[in-house]
């Protein structure tokens, strides 16, 4: 009994990081139909603003608010940068100035900082353990699974009830039908932009919370993570994109508990494998989100 | 109200409108007739901002609004219903309606009467408002987009093709609705295949073919006209 109820909060705990991964990729890809490839230094932002303020003194919320301010300020930079211009000119153009200023800001991080990794400030809450249902578990892990919940509620609730909101759901099914009905093209971009790096940001302080330091190619594994996540729950459906995310967490947990230890390094090639027989099963991913839709 | 001045619109290097140019008073009913590829819904996307206008101008109440994106068009006043009957399908009927008040945010009030008259004008939607819009037939996703124009209160309201695909009842309900938005005030430009049912209720008409318009009036005169099918095939020429 209590080793389900470990693996369930292993689990909700991975899976709520990844979720909130996927959610902030797949709210940019729905609207544009582009994989922002930046997306992961998103992640990596926010950590170098923590370890930049360790040494002010400041209280740790004050430097997380800011961690996921710079995140959401980078977010809507990318737009401006890497987006924008060359919006209506290709595909292939977006993806290489998405790739570009992902390089960019690394070789900055790079440079300004350093190429090994830095410690980031952490509150003494993700360093304890707590006993919960019988459980001893990081405290970590419960603040995972709560700030997901209430970050993937906000979420729900400004999709499904605001204004800006429909807009963006309206937008990501037919975007020419949005603009005619005076839904402002470059505003729900922005907003998609905005949110994307919101939930980036709150992923980066969950995340980087287990690592505990920040490193210029941090982004990867969460740009890799997100991008799986939502290629397997539908990379059209935000309930996609977080099912996709909690699924890839069970089966990570799942290998981790049932792996011998010889065979736990191959940990990702047993999980791709999984991946793969989903896909060959449904190659649109778990759910197939809206129909048609053009960008413009 | 509405006023298109040598107005050009191209496909690349193809001209699909070749300098056209008319005007519809304020509150009028004007319906834009022609044949298939004639070139009506391009010339109703570039007024609506949706397709670049290669050349000429488009005067909206007297003000040039030439180049102008289709939010700003909405912002100005303009509703257009495509003919491609573009609801949202996963969102609810309400939700989509909601959506046409887009740029009414602050008129709380007003759009909950209008949402209320549309209703009433509507019956079939308001016992679907908690519906995907997609799950709607196709009749009642006409009424939807429709209806969704409305809510933005236009000025001017396009029409591409409202009739298509309805059954001869429908059309009937939907030209007497059209007749009421214009009793209502709305200054409205019809694109319709149903040259008769427009011709009734319509004030002007302009007959386009191949880009061009090949003849304009008074709607009774155009529909009393026995060479309309000509007219419309380019016999002749
Ligand atoms: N996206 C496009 N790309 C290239 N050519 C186009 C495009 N859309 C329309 N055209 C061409 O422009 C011309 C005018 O098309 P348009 O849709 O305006 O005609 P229409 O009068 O609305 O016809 P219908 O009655 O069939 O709706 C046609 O020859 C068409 O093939
Ligand atoms: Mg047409």
């Amino acid at each position: 009994m209590t080793t389900v109820i470990q693996f369930l909060i292993d689990v909700l705990s991975l899976g709520g990081a990844y979720a909130l991964m996927a959610l902030g990729l797949v709210i940019v890809y729905g609207i544009l139909r582009l994989v922002n490839f930046a997306y992961g230094e998103l992640i990596m932002i926010a950590g170098y603003v923590l370890y930049l303020m360790s040494g002010s003194g400041l209280p740790w919320l004050v430097m997380a608010f800011m961690g996921v301010l710079a995140a959401i300020a980078t977010g809507i930079a990318t737009d401006y940068i890497a987006f924008r211009p060359v919006r209506a000119k290709s595909v292939t153009a977006v993806l290489i100035t998405s790739f570009a200023f992902s390089t960019l800001l690394q070789n900055a991080a790079l440079l300004l900082v350093s190429p090994r990794p830095r410690p980031i400030p952490l509150p003494d809450l993700f360093s304890t353990t707590v006993e919960f249902l019988g459980v001893v578990t990081p405290a970590r892990n419960l603040i995972t699974i709560l700030a997901a919940f209430i970050l993937l509620s906000l979420f729900l609730f400004v999709m499904r009830y605001t204004i800006i909101g429909l807009a963006m759901r309206a937008a990501a099914t037919n975007f020419r039908m949005a603009r005619m009905l005076g839904v402002p093209a470059n505003l729900v971009i922005s907003s998609a932009f905005a949110i994307s790096g919101l939930l980036a940001g709150v992923a980066s302080l969950l995340w980087l919370g287990r690592i505990g330091s920040v490193v210029p190619g941090v982004g990867l594994e969460p740009l890799l993570i997100a991008f799986i996540a939502t290629v397997l729950g539908g990379m059209r459906s935000l309930e996609g994109a977080v099912l996709g995310g909690f699924l890839l967490a069970f089966i990570d947990t799942g290998l981790n508990y049932l792996l011998p230890q010889d065979l736990l390094k191959f940990r990702d090639a047993f999980t791709f494998s999984f991946v793969i027989l989903v896909l060959l099963w449904r190659p649109q991913g778990l759910i197939k989100g809206p129909a048609s839709g053009d960008r413009t | 109200m509405l006023e298109v001045i040598d107005l050009e619109v191209r496909y690349g290097s193809i001209a699909a409108v070749k300098g056209i140019r008319f005007s519809v008073a304020p509150g009028a009913l004007a319906t834009l007739l022609g044949a298939n590829g004639a070139g009506k819904s391009s010339t109703l996307l570039a007024i609506a901002g949706a397709l670049p206008v290669a050349k000429g101008k488009i005067l909206f109440d007297g003000v040039d609004v030439t180049g102008k994106k289709p939010e700003q068009m909405v912002q100005a006043g303009l509703a257009m219903v495509p003919e491609t009957r573009d609801v949202f399908p996963d969102l609810t009927v309400d939700e989509n309606l909601r959506l046409g008040a887009y740029t009414r945010l602050r008129d709380k009030s007003g759009v909950a009467s209008d949402r209320e008259r549309l209703f009433a004008l509507f019956p079939r939607l308001q016992e679907r408002k908690e519906q995907a819009a997609g799950t709607l037939s196709g009749g009642e996703q006409q009424m939807l987009v429709i209806a969704r124009a409305m809510m933005a209160r236009p000025k001017v309201l396009l029409l591409d093709e409202p009739s298509l695909g309805l059954a001869p009842v429908v059309v009937d309900q939907l030209f007497a609705m059209i007749a009421e938005l214009k009793a209502l005030g709305t200054t409205i430009l019809l694109v319709e295949q149903n040259a008769t049912k427009a011709l009734q209720v319509a004030d002007s008409a302009f007959v386009l073919r191949q880009g061009k318009i090949a003849t304009e009036g008074r709607a009774s005169d155009i529909a009393a006209r026995q060479d309309l099918n000509a007219l419309y095939l380019g016999g002749g020429m």
